[in-house]
């Protein structure tokens, strides 16, 4: 038996081996996850449901074939056995859904994710279900309808957002693993900010169906972890083709673990997005940046600039995409067959005016002001100028990207212009808060994949710098190629992973397993 | 409501020109949902053919149904119409709760069929060319049942139930090009064009085109403009009427609404209209304006359907003749009268006759069965006549033992009634009731004799040349032979024993 802060701290991988070769249980593994939870998401609140029973009673189940060996015991998957968390805007038997919005408060689904039937079938622990920004709406974790998600950075500071459940969770050593969801960058920044890895594959690589649809046409669900190896892991647990989901891709992706497991740059031409660093990236983004670009050079890799002079319309085109898909996917919650429904306090009792109320009351000022923007660019009269407009950039980003891998097999930028900013900077200015995702948005317009890691610290705050490789779509084994190459070079600098110079999250006085343990 | 003032029909069309056009509603009869895995069932107790992604539960996806997009191409096809090479759906957005998404998953730019015609034949024989504007795929919507108010609408009801059984049934939309120069005939031409869109998907096999059930549902638009001018009038879309004779009648009213609008000077609403079949009228519903924003975009959880022209072209291949032409085939191979064609047509014996030829009948014989025979017992009996049990074979027998003059027409009546009882075949019903035509000429000499010495008089009217009074000889003759002798047997001895040429 491993002692439980050592054990939390192990990449998915490493448990993967010690559950296999028999030194530790699934039910130990859980445990120690479910403790750490109740232990310090009182201060961080990754969680927003701990699914401890079935978390243990799968663990159990898993450690039963183990011991009892054999041929049931030969065909468990590799990660069996393994703790992961869920974003909330995926959908799970079992547990509640609410998308951090008040308008599901209580709402439980009568049917399972693909990805979640598919951690299922791996016979993966499900935790529990993580924060997020309300309807994936945001970049803080700030718009959760729950309370916002905290740094285990700087408890004052954003986890980022969307997906700051998940990327706190991982990084505050809450679980190995997590699902998130990347509509403009959710994975990536938070991944960024928290120094954690998050990975938005290629659109169409992992089955939408069951994640709840923010904007159809960019979501995509992918794997958060502590190390790229392990993100190769989980998106190849969750990825392939599935009938429910029309947008999914029939490719193969099983190249992903041994990309990861074989990195090697030499001979690649990794090319510097022009667009995407310098004038408004914060001077400690740039070093690591930099640091980075160094560091492949010197393991054999040719750093070529590129230009994709598209980019700079990308944030204006997807906040009239978005928002416009948005209108549309956020209308079914009316209050008439699930969720909230509040009548009118005054008036006649219309469907239309408990309709209105319903949504009044249900949704946050984020996801109001972007359900109002998308049903203003659809209007008669003013599709052409917004929403055709904006997919005609969105053609033009495709290009650019067509010519960036013309000249370089995978393109690296900065995750995010900044660091974690404090809770509550940005909330009253949205402009500056949808600024956070520039570098992050031209991948979910185009289809490509992006992956980031962590880089290090900023030389002016401490925190935690994010790294994003973006490849051509369907090529997301070159992420994790060059993901893992890189990554290993900055731990050997490092003298270990970014993450053990976090500093330690303290335990309150109180007894927090009562109430996060005794929530579910 | 006050009720509409009207001209009559006749002024109407001396004053007015009228332009229709149709948006024909089809259901299709696949197994399941047009984007759902959920069963496409009719009738079923409520909210029991739905799975989430018909309640358009948070996180679902649809998938489109292939079977779906195939009846699509070929009532397309079917239609005249070009099938798009690739087309997109697209949302069209608005809250109303039998739409679970709050928007229906609709086609807008990119219809799957667009430029078709169709030939519609009047009853009288006129033929008139209706042109297809586009036929494109979309969801129906769930059902909505208003409680407690007036006249089963929304406004005023206490509750509203809802049964999602029927959203996401495929359909396929139908649209006409304005329709115009129909004239006095506009009522009979939709009447026509409506039931020519039912015989059509019902002959493609896409449709169950039961009316009653919804399956088939017409929007009626009607403008009206004075003769001579170019610019269509102001029109009314009458909703959701859905029976051929309520297609006519609506057709009818708004013409003689509209024209009393105009005469009056004011000008016509655009609006949507209720039909009611107890008044045979229509009231205003919705003001219906340009000002309608459905918000339409491409549906972005689908990709876009390529038919490729090698698969519209295997589809064309299975399509079945079109029923218009079928009937016109049909009428010329057999030789029938108009009239008689009319009349097999309207008693549902067309089918029946043609498998009856093609199973070795003449025409005349076939029609002689299926219309003198068959009809009247399949009335009786409360069912279709080619359910009543007879088959084609059956009859290719029984005209067969008429004709080798083994039983006459009298006999072959009661060896088809033995058949439907179950007792075999026209042969073994023959043998075993008897009937055999007695075809030795002695008998019926002897009661031909007998015949003539009973009634001395006619005897002398037929030896005086007037032929046509030996009905009353063959009469007796075959009273006296209980029906069993061959009445062309016994008119042919009469003669001869009589020497008169016949």
């Amino acid at each position: 038996m491993t002692d439980t802060n050592e054990l939390i701290r192990l990449s998915a991988a490493d448990l993967a081996a010690k559950l296999s070769a028999g030194d530790v249980t699934s039910v130990e593994v859980t445990q120690a996850y479910l403790d750490r939870i109740a232990a310090v998401d009182g201060q961080v609140n990754a969680f927003l449901h701990v699914n401890a029973e079935e978390a243990l009673a799968v663990a159990a189940e898993v450690d039963a074939i183990r011991a009892a060996g054999g041929a049931a015991a030969e065909e468990l998957h590799e990660l069996a056995g393994v703790p992961i968390a869920v974003k909330d805007l995926i959908v799970t038997i079992g547990q509640p859904t609410t998308a951090g919005s008040k308008i599901l408060e209580g709402w439980h689904s009568p049917y399972d994710a693909t990805v979640i039937k598919k951690l299922r079938a791996a016979k993966m622990p499900i935790l529990g279900k993580t924060n997020l920004d309300e309807f994936a709406m945001g970049s803080s974790t700030e718009h959760s309808a729950y309370g916002p998600t905290r740094n285990p950075w700087d408890l004052e500071r954003i986890p980022g957002g969307s997906g700051g459940g998940s990327a706190a969770a991982v990084a505050a050593f809450e679980a190995p693993l997590a699902l998130g969801t990347d509509t403009g960058g959710s994975i990536r920044q938070p991944g960024a900010v928290t120094g954690t890895v998050g990975v938005k594959p290629t659109y169409g690589a992992v089955s939408r169906y069951g994640a709840i649809a923010m904007a159809s046409s960019l979501d995509q669900i992918g794997p958060v972890s502590r190390t790229v190896l392990d993100s190769a892991l989980l998106q190849e647990v969750i990825g392939g083709h599935d009938p429910q989901d029309s947008t999914s891709l029939t490719d193969p992706f099983d190249n992903l673990v041994a990309a990861a497991r074989t990195g090697n740059v030499e001979g690649m031409k990794i090319g510097i997005i022009k667009e995407l660093h310098g004038e408004g990236y914060q001077a400690g983004v740039e070093n690591r940046f930099n640091e980075s670009l160094e560091l492949l050079k010197d393991a054999g890799a040719e750093i070529v600039e590129v230009s994709c002079p598209n980019f700079k319309y990308a944030l204006g085109a997807y906040y009239l995409i978005m928002p416009s898909e948005v209108s549309s996917n956020l209308a079914k919650f009316d209050g008439v067959r699930f969720g909230l429904r509040v009548l009118p306090k005054e008036g006649p009792m219309t469907i239309e005016r408990v309709m209105g109320a319903t949504r009044a009351a249900g949704f946050g000022d984020e996801v109001k002001r972007r359900i109002i923007l998308g049903t203003y660019a659809l209007s008669a009269g003013y599709y052409d100028a917004y929403y055709g407009s904006a997919q005609k950039v969105r053609t033009l980003i495709q290009r650019d990207f067509d010519a960036a891998f013309a000249q370089a097999d995978v393109l690296i930028s900065p995750t995010a212009p900044t660091t974690a900013f404090k809770l509550g900077e940005k909330l009253n200015d949205p402009l500056a808060m949808y600024l956070n995702d520039v570098a992050t948005i031209p991948a979910n317009m185009a289809g490509v994949p992006g992956l980031s890691l962590p880089g290090g610290l900023a030389d002016e705050d401490g925190l935690p710098v994010g790294i994003q490789l973006l490849a051509p779509a369907r090529e997301d084994a070159r992420l994790y190629r060059v993901g893992a190459v890189l990554e290993s070079l900055l731990e050997e600098k490092w003298g270990g992973p970014l993450l053990d110079r976090a500093p330690e999250l303290q335990a309150p006085a109180l007894d927090a397993a009562n109430t996060v343990g005794g929530s579910n | 409501m006050s009720a509409d003032t009207i001209l009559s029909f006749e002024e109407a069309m001396e004053k007015y020109d009228p332009v229709l056009g149709f948006e024909v509603h089809v259901e299709l009869n696949t197994k399941t949902k047009m984007f759902s895995s959920a069963p496409n069932v009719f009738g079923d107790d409520p909210n029991t053919n739905v799975n989430e992604v018909d309640l358009g539960l948070p996180g679902v996806l649809p998938v489109v149904n292939k079977a779906a997009v195939e009846s699509s191409i070929k009532i397309g096809l079917a239609l005249n119409c070009k099938i798009a090479e690739s087309c997109r759906f697209a949302r069209k957005n608005y809250f109303y709760p039998d739409t679970p998404k709050n928007f229906q998953t609709s086609q807008y730019d990119e219809p799957i069929a667009y430029d078709g015609y169709l030939d519609i034949e009047l009853e009288d024989g006129t033929v008139f060319r209706v042109e297809i504007e586009r036929a494109h795929m979309e969801e129906d919507a769930g059902k909505l049942t208003h409680m407690g108010g007036a006249a089963g609408r929304i406004q005023g009801a206490d509750y509203s139930l809802v049964d999602y059984n029927r959203a996401g049934v495929p359909l396929v939309e139908i649209v006409t090009k304005p329709i115009e120069g129909a004239g006095s005939r506009a009522p009979e031409l939709a009447k026509a064009y409506v039931a020519a869109i039912r015989e059509i998907v019902k002959n493609l096999g896409v449709s169950d085109a039961r009316m009653e059930r919804g399956n088939v549902r017409c929007d009626a638009n009607v403008s009206l403009r004075p003769h001579g001018q170019e610019r269509f009038g102001i029109r009314s879309e009458t909703k959701n009427v859905n029976s051929l004779r309520a297609v006519e009648h609506a057709v009818r009213f708004e013409i003689q609404r509209h024209a009393a609008v105009l005469d009056s000077g004011q000008p016509v609403i655009q609006e949507t209209r209720h039909w009611h079949e107890d008044t045979r009228t229509t009231t205003s519903g919705r003001a219906k304006s340009d000002a309608d924003d459905y918000r339409y975009f491409p549906e972005p959880d689908l990709v876009p359907v390529v038919a490729s022209r090698e698969w519209v072209e295997e589809l064309r291949a299975t399509l079945p003749e079109p029923p218009a032409e079928r009937r016109k085939r049909l009428k010329e191979a057999w030789g029938y009268s108009d009239l008689e064609f009319r009349d097999v047509v309207n008693a549902g014996v067309m089918d029946s006759i043609e498998e009856t030829v093609a199973a070795g009948a003449s025409a005349s014989a076939a029609r002689k069965w299926w219309m003198g025979e068959i009809v009247g017992r399949a009335k009786t009996a409360d069912v279709d006549p080619a359910e009543l049990g007879v088959s084609p074979q059956t009859i290719v027998e029984l005209n067969g033992l008429v004709e080798e003059g083994k039983i006459n027409n009298k006999m072959a009546s009661q060896v088809l009634d033995g058949v439907l009882a179950g007792e075999g075949t026209p042969a073994e019903i023959v043998e075993k009731r008897g009937l055999a035509v007695v075809s030795d000429d002695g008998p019926l000499l002897e009661a031909i004799d007998a015949a003539l010495a009973a009634q001395p008089d006619v005897a002398e009217k037929i030896r005086g040349g007037k032929v046509q009074a030996i009905g009353a000889i063959v009469g007796g003759v075959m009273k006296a032979t209980r029906g069993q002798a061959d009445a062309g047997r016994v008119r042919e001895l009469i003669l001869e024993k009589l020497g008169v040429e016949g």
